[in-house]
């Protein structure tokens, strides 16, 4: 069984601290929903806060449409993989797994056959005697997941549970917790501040930066149509130019920066005179074009085999990137050349500072 | 010879001299529980005998000291171990801004002189009983164990507070998160996680009272421990039969040494060999993944 | 002021020291500076309760009114006991002014006999603990920067080992080496040294050596704690610049080792000032140390305030000693006794 979670006007205070800030949103069950942020943007205390670990200083957290005030963690619908996974290293694999059901008195064979049924279920069906400590990273993993789905929780909450993992598994990794929420079909909410691991397996993302939800939709959506500075800035590499609007048109803007005029669209309609940036990604950022252009230098070129990175040196001292893709990559200047850079319009985009 | 040998051997020479200092004058004692001579001594080695273990296992006094001795020990475990726990959790607990004066009050025992803990707890207890009526509790046996108690507690808080310093107490929300009650989590993670420094204070606290001599002379009143038996002896006069009782001792100890040894060894290599197990499982699944 | 007046007090004072903890805490909560479950919301009640009751129990039972006693008790005359909290039983120093003066019919100025037992037990406490780290640092740096891991384990094997035969023994086993009939005048005889045995426990050697031999251990750990902790590349850093030996350890290792070397001092101090084996067993007739005084002012004497004056001197001469050490090595009492 799976449940929505809403969160309703939410503030978390530490003394004079404000982790979260009025926080709203409503995640729909059997969603895979990621909260994205860098260190320090509240968004383990909201995945605490919907555990139960902490209570909100004001506002409501309603998992299956039940308010929660007042449950402790332990009554909740819901089982937390913690970022240190916090296996009991005093019990074997089984016993981990068999926890959730030893303290609701399930019987010891009833324990051990949930244990087994969710080890296969995680591919560790032959290590169930084994204590946790022989494990490899991976396996300590899937056992983490087995232990919080013994319960049969209807939200699962994962506290960045890849972050120890060596890269190529922790590849692999989100595969497999992606086709696991797809079998088991319970909401997941997934905290990470690694955007690729947000971008490739939720459903929705809410960016989240200084206690703020700064922005919920899609991957696709928060990647192609940021709507504040910070999430331009920190989903994916972007080129930002600051300036000022100079006139508006139809839902196009033209940003007057210290390197020139350049059009843009205008999401949020901003007024001419208005403080703006304008973001350009790097892969829409084309050498030689002459539509928005400007000059720079070029000061670095990383090739990466499919892709390379070129650095340059705009002429007020600004760094720029421009990323070359497939058969562009042969035309990559050399270093200390000076080019010219264009952009469509329609890629770029112009929003207030943050 | 260069420089470096010279290092070596005075680094030598000062290890020598330092555990001769430290054994010398026990070996020396130890020889003379052997000899026939009346006097404790080494030479002249008049003969080798067995009688001064003899005149020591039928000292009637010792063997009462010794059981009085045992059941204290036993009695401060009892009391020392569960205080230096509830000592070291609630630790964590009290407002960071009471935290050193409660620091300051559990660990004073630890820098308080043993005759002085000795001598507060007589004078509390012999008042105190007296206005509360629980007469019974005016009881050398019981005085001494509390007086004990009142630092051995402290050496076991200590224990656990460095054990607990490494705890990841994300266990115990990983417990009460999957649903368990907060005695649950006590019982089925906490003390787990604990168990072998509750073995280590335990063991300390017991060896810690039966060697102590201090604190227990004021509080045992009328009664005896081994430690205050043997301090009357020996005021009284040497004889080899202390020696004996030395030879004793040092030989329980120097098995319980070996034993300690031996379980250890084993258990290191256990983990080594759990953690070869688990560098295994890793190099298969980077090569799976 | 009379004793059955203050003595309510005594009784009540931990009780009002706790209301304030309680009353803090609330206060902290109330203005939000706390946030969390509550205590017992946190431990469960039953568990919660087991660490209250056992914390009380040895906090308030077992260490602070046993010493609010003492303390009580060091102020009140002696009387019998029929005239306990009686018109008579008055809080005055006289039990301290007879650690200072005697007593007051006797004609000497000052208690000389109490006064110098005192200041000897202090002089030669320090001197011990300064002979104790001298002898102890160099195989706690050796145990912790040379020596290899094996060798290191034997060697606390064998510290550990002589330090479960009790004080009484240690003790004993001087005795039996410097009695005059001991194995060294034996062989200093034998060896032509000297015509006739050397009275080495009427001399107070016995006791000084027993005395330093008795808490050593309690020196090597937290040394050899301390700088283990030390990374082997500071020292290989300052010898590459190459500083002398002496000045390594002066100038890198002894400030690394500090909370070690207070912890190690300030133990050792403590125990030896408070020694009472070593002075029985070792001392002469007219040795003179303080705790055999004190124990002698109980049993002896029979004159328990002034015991518990005598006692709480020495405890004010440690507290000293601790405050003494944590000022001059910049460090808090949870680095002193980790």
């Amino acid at each position: 069984m799976t449940a929505d979670v809403e969160l309703e006007a939410v503030t978390v205070r530490f003394g004079t601290f404000t982790a979260v800030e009025n926080a709203s949103l409503k995640i729909e069950g059997g969603e895979f929903f990621s909260f994205l942020g860098p260190s320090g943007c509240g968004k383990t205390t909201i995945l605490r806060t919907i555990s139960g670990f902490i209570e909100p200083s004001s506002g409501q957290v309603r998992i299956g449409g039940r308010d929660m005030r007042g449950i402790g963690a332990n009554k909740r619908p819901t089982a937390l993989i913690f970022q240190s996974l916090a296996l009991f290293p005093m019990m074997t694999v089984a016993e981990n797994v068999a926890y959730g059901l030893r303290v609701r008195g399930a019987s010891k064979s009833a324990r051990m056959k949930k244990a087994e049924e969710l080890l296969n279920l995680v591919a560790l069906g032959d290590q169930g005697g084994k204590k946790v400590d022989e494990l490899s990273g991976g396996q300590r993993q899937r056992v983490a997941i087995a232990r919080a789905l013994a319960v049969e929780p209807q939200v699962l909450l994962l506290d960045e549970p890849l972050s120890a993992l060596d890269l190529k598994l922790r590849q692999h990794m989100r595969n497999e917790l992606r086709a696991i929420q797809r079998r088991v079909g319970i909401t997941f909410i997934y905290i990470t501040h690694d955007q690729g691991e947000a971008l490739t397996m939720s459903d929705r993302i809410a960016v989240m930066n200084a206690g703020r939800i700064e922005q919920i939709g899609d991957g696709r959506s928060v990647y192609t149509a940021p709507r504040t500075a910070f999430v331009a800035g920190f989903v994916g590499e972007n080129n930002a130019m600051r300036g000022k609007v100079a006139s508006v048109g139809e839902g196009f803007a033209v940003v007057e920066t210290p390197l020139g005029a350049f059009r843009g669209t205008n999401p949020l309609g901003l007024t001419a005179g208005a403080p703006a940036v304008l973001f350009v990604r790097p892969e829409a950022l084309h050498i030689g074009s002459t539509e928005n252009a400007c000059t720079a230098a070029t000061t670095e070129v990383a090739y990466e085999g499919n892709l390379t990175h070129v650095g340059l040196r705009a002429d007020d001292g600004s760094h720029l990137l421009v990323l070359l893709g497939g058969g562009e990559t042969r035309s990559a200047p050399p270093i200390g050349a000076r080019v010219g850079l264009g952009f469509d319009a329609a890629d770029a985009i112009v929003l207030p500072p943050g | 010879m260069n420089s470096r040998m010279i290092n070596r051997i005075m680094v030598g020479f000062y290890l020598v001299v330092f555990f001769a200092y430290l054994f010398g004058p026990l070996v020396i004692m130890s020889i003379t529980a052997f000899n026939t001579s009346p006097y404790p001594a080494v030479m002249p080695f008049e003969g080798f005998t067995l009688e001064w273990f003899r005149i020591l296992f039928a000292d009637k006094d010792m063997m009462i000291g010794l059981q009085n001795s045992l059941r204290i020990g036993v009695l401060v475990v009892l009391i020392s171990v569960p205080c230096g726990l509830a000592g070291a959790i609630l630790m964590h607990q009290v407002l960071p801004r009471l935290r050193n004066y409660y620091y300051i009050v559990v660990v004073s025992p630890v820098l308080t002189p043993g005759v002085i803990i000795g001598i507060s707890t007589v004078i509390f207890w012999k008042d105190f009983t007296a206005a509360t009526g629980a007469s019974f509790l005016y009881d050398g046996l019981i005085l001494a164990s509390l007086g004990q108690s009142s630092f051995i507690s402290a050496y076991c808080m200590l224990i656990f507070l460095s054990r607990l310093q490494r705890f990841d107490h994300a266990l115990e929300e990983a417990g009460l998160d999957l649903g368990a009650s907060n005695a649950q989590v006590f019982r089925h993670i906490l003390i787990p996680y604990l168990r072998p420094a509750i073995l280590s204070a335990s063991v300390m606290a017991f060896l810690s009272s039966f060697e102590n001599y201090n604190t227990t002379t004021f509080a045992i009143l009328a009664d005896k421990t081994l430690t205050t038996v043997l301090a009357g002896r020996v005021r009284q006069g040497s004889t080899p039969a202390i020696s004996a009782l030395a030879v004793t001792i040092i030989a329980v100890t120097v098995a319980g040494t070996i034993v300690y040894e031996l379980i250890k060894r084993r258990e290191d290599a256990r983990k080594a060999a759990t953690m070869r197990r688990a560098q295994d499982a890793e190099r298969l699944e980077m090569a799976a993944a | 002021m009379l004793a059955s007046v203050g003595h309510p007090f005594v009784l009540a004072l931990p009780v009002v020291v706790l209301a304030m903890f309680l009353w803090i805490a609330r206060r902290e909560r109330r203005l939000g500076l706390v946030q969390g479950p509550g205590y017992f919301q946190r431990n469960g009640v039953p568990i919660g309760l087991f660490l209250l009751i056992a914390v009380l129990a040895w906090a308030v039972f077992m260490i602070v009114l046993p010493q609010l006693f003492m303390i009580e008790l060091s102020f009140r005359p002696k009387l019998p006991p029929s005239q306990t909290f009686g018109p008579r039983d008055v809080y005055s120093l006289q039990n301290y002014h007879y650690f200072l003066y005697g007593s007051p019919t006797s004609s000497a100025n000052w208690n000389t006999v109490h006064l110098r037992a005192f200041w000897q037990t202090i002089v030669a406490s320090i001197v011990v603990t300064f002979a104790n780290f001298a002898l102890c640092y160099p195989l706690a740096f050796y145990m912790a920067q040379v020596a290899g891991a094996a060798r290191v384990r034997f060697l606390l094997l064998l510290l550990i080992t002589p330090y479960w035969v009790n004080e009484i023994l240690r003790a004993f086993a001087f005795r039996v080496m410097f009695a005059s009939s001991g194995l060294i005048n034996k062989l200093l005889l034998a060896g032509g040294l000297v015509a006739e045995p050397i009275d080495f426990l009427g001399l107070d050697v016995g006791m000084y050596a027993g005395l330093g031999y008795a808490y050593m251990l309690l020196m090597v750990f937290p040394l050899y704690n301390a700088i283990e902790a030390m990374p082997k590349a500071q020292i290989e850093a300052a010898r590459d610049l190459g500083a002398p030996w002496w000045h390594i350890h002066l100038f890198v290792v002894m400030p690394f080792a500090r909370p070690g070397i207070a912890s190690g001092c300030t133990l050792v101090f403590m125990l030896t000032a408070g020694a009472l084996a070593a002075p029985l067993v070792l001392g002469g007739p007219r040795s003179l140390w303080f705790t055999p005084i004190v124990y002698d002012r109980f049993y002896q004497a029979f004159h328990w305030p002034q015991g518990s004056a005598y006692a709480l001197i020495l405890l004010l001469t440690c507290i000293a000693f601790v405050l003494a050490v944590m000022r001059i090595g910049k460090l808090s009492l949870v680095e002193i006794t980790r």
